[in-house]
């Protein structure tokens, strides 16, 4: 079943639509809550930084969630969701990349470049959010019928995406692993999931086939 | 004929150099300190403001030292803390401090002095002056404060113990207790914490053995009862809940260049033009001072470059960084 087809089969509710949309904002609503209030700590730079991070990589892995949960569980009416995850996950991720540039480096470039240079974490964090732009980007229902099937080949960045931003965590963690560690964890999980749907396209001959959204 | 004696001088009676050197050049910033002090003090004005949370320390000796420097604010010093025997994140330290027993408390100090032993907290709190000093505390993390700690400068505990000539650094070993602090059930670090320093650096005027911050005892999460504090050296150097001290005569191996070697050293002096492999050592980002505050410069030696830049001439200090 392709994409396309299968949005349009089923549309949730418009209320739908909006209570998923409050719940990503929730995140930054109350960040925004906290800080006006003064409640991020003494050092609010790296509480803003930590959380952002931490929702992106969350909404990226509830992305990346979708298919698998729907296929072991039928429910088709996840699909619709997924655009909206990605779009959510994006904005924390750019928020997070602007927290550092801005809040945190003070806009000195010179500082953000060496950074990016030197450090495998930033390389492999700013890489990750560069992967996400043309994904945003192309996440509208035109740019999906216009790209037809280059579409979903284009969007298999996403797991790519998932990789650098999981390492991104990995290599920035001091001294505690665990949490990072988890992330990995489901990141491996979703990632094996599509293992079969791989080895299929594998062995299947080159050339026009029956697209498998579930890949 | 009657032959003349030269009595023999114990090795522990002999002043290492570095430290008598030391004492001159001390006593002379000392003298013009106190000299600024006296310019500077105004009759009614307390330096450092009593946060009330905590036993006051008794009969406080105000010194020069720091009293240009703004303290940072105490609720934001004593919430954001690394002290991973009480936890992991910034916050846990604070949360679990009540798990810390901080009485009795007795410093043993043992290896290679005449007079090994061990000290009460309640006898380094009224056998020796308590003194007041503002210093600027720099993390490797890069965050920073300035910190009105009170104690005892550490040489003059570690005399006490007489420690010989083979006493060429000092290992500083932290509490265990693994039962009650929940940091220490997990091998996240290899326990107890252990910490050094070069006898030169342990002797060195500015190195205070503390017993309290802000006029009051040493909250939990801030290493009570006693810790150490180097001010030239990043935070992990000045090791928490201290409970032995030995004289060595081996460079001991540390908890954190065990862990990691490539990214930790023994030394750990404040250093802007030597990165952490992770983060750039350039600018530091003063805790508390809210969401838009830009980072200010790192200073060689964190500010403290005058009194203790000779302990380490002719060393590489991008090698033993």
């Amino acid at each position: 079943m392709r994409p396309i087809a299968a949005l349009r089969r089923w549309q949730p509710p418009r209320a739908a639509k909006a209570i998923a949309l409050a719940l990503a904002c929730a995140p930054f609503a109350l960040l925004a809550i906290d800080a006006a209030t003064d409640r991020l700590g003494a050092n609010p730079v790296e509480a803003v930084l930590h959380r952002t991070g931490d929702w992106a990589l969350r909404l990226l892995l509830a992305t990346l969630a979708v298919s698998p949960l729907r296929r072991w569980t039928g429910w088709q009416w996840l699909l619709p969701f997924r655009r909206l995850l990605g779009l959510a996950a994006f904005a924390y991720a750019l928020l997070h990349g602007l927290i550092y540039v801005v809040l945190d480096r003070g806009l000195l470039w010179d500082d953000v470049v060496a950074d990016v240079l030197e450090r495998p974490y930033v390389a492999v964090g700013l890489t990750a959010l560069a992967l996400m732009v043309p994904l945003a980007v192309t996440s509208t229902r035109t740019m999906m019928r216009r790209l037809g099937r280059q579409w979903q080949r284009l969007h298999r960045l996403v797991y790519a995406v998932g990789v650098f931003a999981v390492l991104h965590f990995l290599w920035s963690s001091k001294l505690d692993r665990l949490e990072p560690l988890v992330y990995a964890g489901v990141l491996a999980l979703l990632l094996l999931s599509r293992a079969p749907a791989v080895l299929r396209a594998w062995g299947r001959v080159a050339g026009p086939g029956p697209c498998d959204t579930r890949s | 004929m009657q032959r003349i004696r030269i009595p023999s001088v114990p090795s522990s009676e002999i002043t290492p150099r570095p430290v008598w050197e030391d004492r001159r050049r001390f006593l002379r910033a000392a003298a013009g300190g106190a000299a600024a002090a006296l310019l500077l003090a105004r009759p009614g004005q307390a330096a450092v403001s009593r946060p009330g949370r905590l036993a006051p320390i008794a009969d406080l000796q105000e010194t020069a030292h720091g009293k240009d420097l703004k303290p940072t604010d105490y609720d934001d010093f004593t919430s954001y803390n690394n002290f991973v025997e009480l936890g992991v994140s910034k916050e846990a330290p604070a949360n679990n401090a009540h798990l810390l027993r901080t009485r009795p408390w007795t410093l043993k100090v043992e290896g290679e002095c005449e007079a090994p032993g061990e000290i009460g907290i309640e006898d380094i709190l009224t056998q020796f002056s308590q003194e007041e000093r503002i210093y600027r505390l720099r993390c490797v993390e890069t965050w920073a404060a300035v910190v009105p700690w009170v104690g005892v400068p550490l040489s003059l505990v570690l005399a006490r113990f007489k420690p010989t000539s083979k006493a060429k650094f000092v290992e500083l070993e932290s509490i265990s207790d693994p039962d009650r602090l929940p940091g220490q059930r997990r091998p996240v670090l290899p326990w107890p914490y252990v910490e050094g320093l070069r006898i030169d650096e342990a002797m060195h005027p500015l190195t205070l053995l503390a017993t309290g911050c802000y006029g009051e005892v040493l909250p939990g999460q801030n290493g009570a009862p006693l810790r150490l504090v180097v001010p030239w050296k990043y935070g992990f150097k000045s090791a928490k809940s201290i409970v032995r001290i030995r004289f060595v005569e081996e460079m001991p191996e540390t908890t954190w260049v065990r862990l990691q070697p490539d990214e930790y050293g023994f030394y750990a002096n404040v250093n802007p033009t030597v990165d952490h492999p992770r983060w750039s050592q350039a600018r530091e980002r003063p805790i508390g001072e809210g969401l838009f505050a830009r980072r200010r410069q790192t200073q060689m030696f964190n500010g403290y470059a005058e009194q203790v830049a000779d302990l380490y001439r002719g060393m590489d200090l991008s090698r033993h960084y």
